[in-house]
């Protein structure tokens, strides 16, 4: 499905082992005075090549949170650092799917024009971003819809098109936010395989956050479960599925019914960390 | 490629039908009219009503004659560049005072009180500080009708999508993308809109900016025939101004319907699916 990826972009490639994204005891309240916590010392780190979910009820500051590590906002207390570096604007190298497809695209452009907008600023010769763009396009299989406007597409290849967007900009790190929450049941299970496909053959290195538990474990190489309030990490988990993950097989294995049920109890706070 | 929707497909297929009923539209109600009109002035001595014949014969030797010509291009011009340079800086100004709530509390009660006076009084500061020249008429043309298309402007700038704003900064596109590709597009509905208006205000203002110290053009010529009774050719003036923005009307949806095709396409996608 994926050849090698036609770029030179090196730098954009963490090694492994590299700590891209750490969350360090991450306070926000909105409140000037810091009174009254949305999210209390929030704590974990993304080591390059991990897929990481976050987990928590809706209301629990899940896209505050995101915020802050995409640098959209800063912390009241503690810090986000991205490959070393304090996050204090939205950081070269992080790309986001978010999860209003049908809004983050823009239906003024064609399909491939919105993969290559993002790149306008990073690739210098538009062949490049054209050739990077298609590549995108045919990594999540939408070989033949560059010309289409993003309207005419389902829901499910209008996400697949922010997704192409997301990896054509080669991101040192992909947020993924709620990306499957607008979709049908199938097409998410599609979407799901195609996000291991691509980690897998980009090496990529992800944060999803959603409040689907099944999603989370089904995905995850480790899962941060938010709750409480103010919200807190609960519990951390690693998923110990292998790389090798189907729908069917996997969810039936005994393994991901037990961790199915520590998130949820984790979510329910019946665990603590 | 099969689940593709294709917007443009019953279109297509009611052209035809939508050409005929514009076509009926341009060509019967005028058509019955004017030969109402034609029977109901014939023989007219009422003089605010002269026969429909005389007023169309003022229309020919007034108007659509070699001098007739020459008096209406000065008009026109004057309103062509008047409408393009308060366009332009309506945009401009509203683009900015759309980008944050500081500038508008600032410059609101300014642009508020500026907008409430109305064109002609500030006809004689126009001829002191502009002369009676063109350069004043012009002026006065672009002033009057610029506040629709700064306000449209503004509220486009301000209700851009929260996700694309977003969006824009996690993927840093520069300035000048953020204007052209995402912001000026979104705002483009309520720019047009707001254009709309312009227009038809820029057509009372050629009336207007030839008030005073005017011996030639359009709306000198009307006033002239209405002060002086002769009222066939008031009627002439007034046909030929009736006809004038039906051309600029028809133009101005030509252009519209080009610059919101995305939008069109995208209501008729979304009430398809």
């Amino acid at each position: 499905m994926t050849s090698s990826v036609p770029t030179t972009l090196d730098r954009a490639r963490p090694d492994a082992g590299e700590v891209v994204l750490a969350v360090d005891s991450l306070t926000k309240s909105y409140r000037p005075d810091g009174a009254e916590p949305v999210l209390s010392g929030i704590d974990f780190s993304v080591v390059a090549g991990e897929l990481l979910s976050v987990v928590g009820p809706s209301g629990a500051g899940k896209t505050t949170l995101l915020n802050c590590i995409c640098g959209l906002l800063r912390p009241t207390d503690g810090a986000v650092r991205f490959r070393g570096e304090l996050v204090e604007r939205p950081p070269d190298g992080l790309a986001m799917v978010f999860q209003d497809y049908s809004r983050s695209l823009l239906p003024w452009l064609s399909v491939l024009d919105n993969v290559t907008l993002p790149l306008r600023r990073t690739v210098g010769s538009a062949a490049e971003r054209r050739e990077l763009a298609t590549h995108a396009l045919r990594s999540v299989g939408l070989p033949d819809a560059t010309k289409l406007k993003p309207y005419q597409l389902s829901g499910g290849m209008q996400q697949r098109v922010a997704i192409a967007r997301a990896l054509a900009y080669e991101p040192a790190l992909l947020v993924m936010d709620e990306p499957f929450a607008s979709v049908d049941a199938q097409t998410r299970e599609e979407l799901e395989d195609l996000t291991l496909r691509l980690r897998e053959a980009y090496a990529m290195t992800i944060v999803l956050v959603t409040h689907d538990i099944d999603e989370a474990v089904y995905l995850s190489d480790r899962v941060v479960v938010l709750g409480g309030r103010p919200t807190t990490v609960h519990s951390r988990l690693n998923v110990d599925l292998g790389r090798d993950r189907d729908q069917i097989g996997t969810k039936a294995r005994p393994e991901f019914g037990e961790l199915r049920a520590l998130v949820h109890a984790g979510i329910r706070g019946e665990l603590s960390a | 490629m099969s689940v593709l929707t294709t917007p443009a497909g019953p279109t297509l297929r009611r052209r035809p039908l939508r050409l005929l009923l514009t076509a009926v539209a341009y060509l019967l109600p005028p058509a019955l009219l004017t030969w109402w009109l034609w029977e109901a002035t014939a023989g007219s001595t009422n003089y605010l009503f002269p026969p429909l014949s005389d007023i169309l014969t003022s229309l020919r030797t007034d108007w659509f004659s070699s001098a007739g010509l020459e008096q209406i291009w000065p008009s026109l011009r004057n309103l062509l560049v008047g409408y393009a340079i308060a366009s332009v800086l309506g945009i401009a100004a509203g683009a900015w005072l759309g980008v944050s709530i500081g500038l508008r509390q600032l410059f609101l009660p300014v642009i508020d009180f500026a907008r409430s006076v109305p064109p002609p009084v500030l006809l004689p500061l126009g001829v002191v500080l502009l002369g009676i020249d063109n350069a004043m008429k012009v002026a006065v043309i672009a002033f009057g009708c610029i506040w629709p298309t700064l306000y449209g402007a503004m509220e486009g700038v301000r209700s851009t999508e929260p996700v694309r704003r977003s969006m824009s900064a996690v993927f840093r596109l520069r300035s000048r993308e953020r204007w052209r590709m995402v912001v000026l597009p979104g705002a483009a509905p309520l720019i047009v809109a707001g254009m709309r208006s312009s227009l038809q205000i820029a057509f009372v203002l050629i009336v207007i900016s030839e008030l005073i110290a005017s011996n030639s053009g359009i709306g000198f010529s009307v006033l002239q025939a209405s002060r002086t009774f002769q009222y066939a050719d008031m009627w002439a003036g007034a046909i030929l101004l009736g006809l004038l923005g039906l051309l600029l009307n028809l133009i101005f949806g030509l252009f519209a319907s080009r610059v919101l095709r995305w939008r069109d396409e995208e209501v008729r996608a979304r009430r398809m699916s």
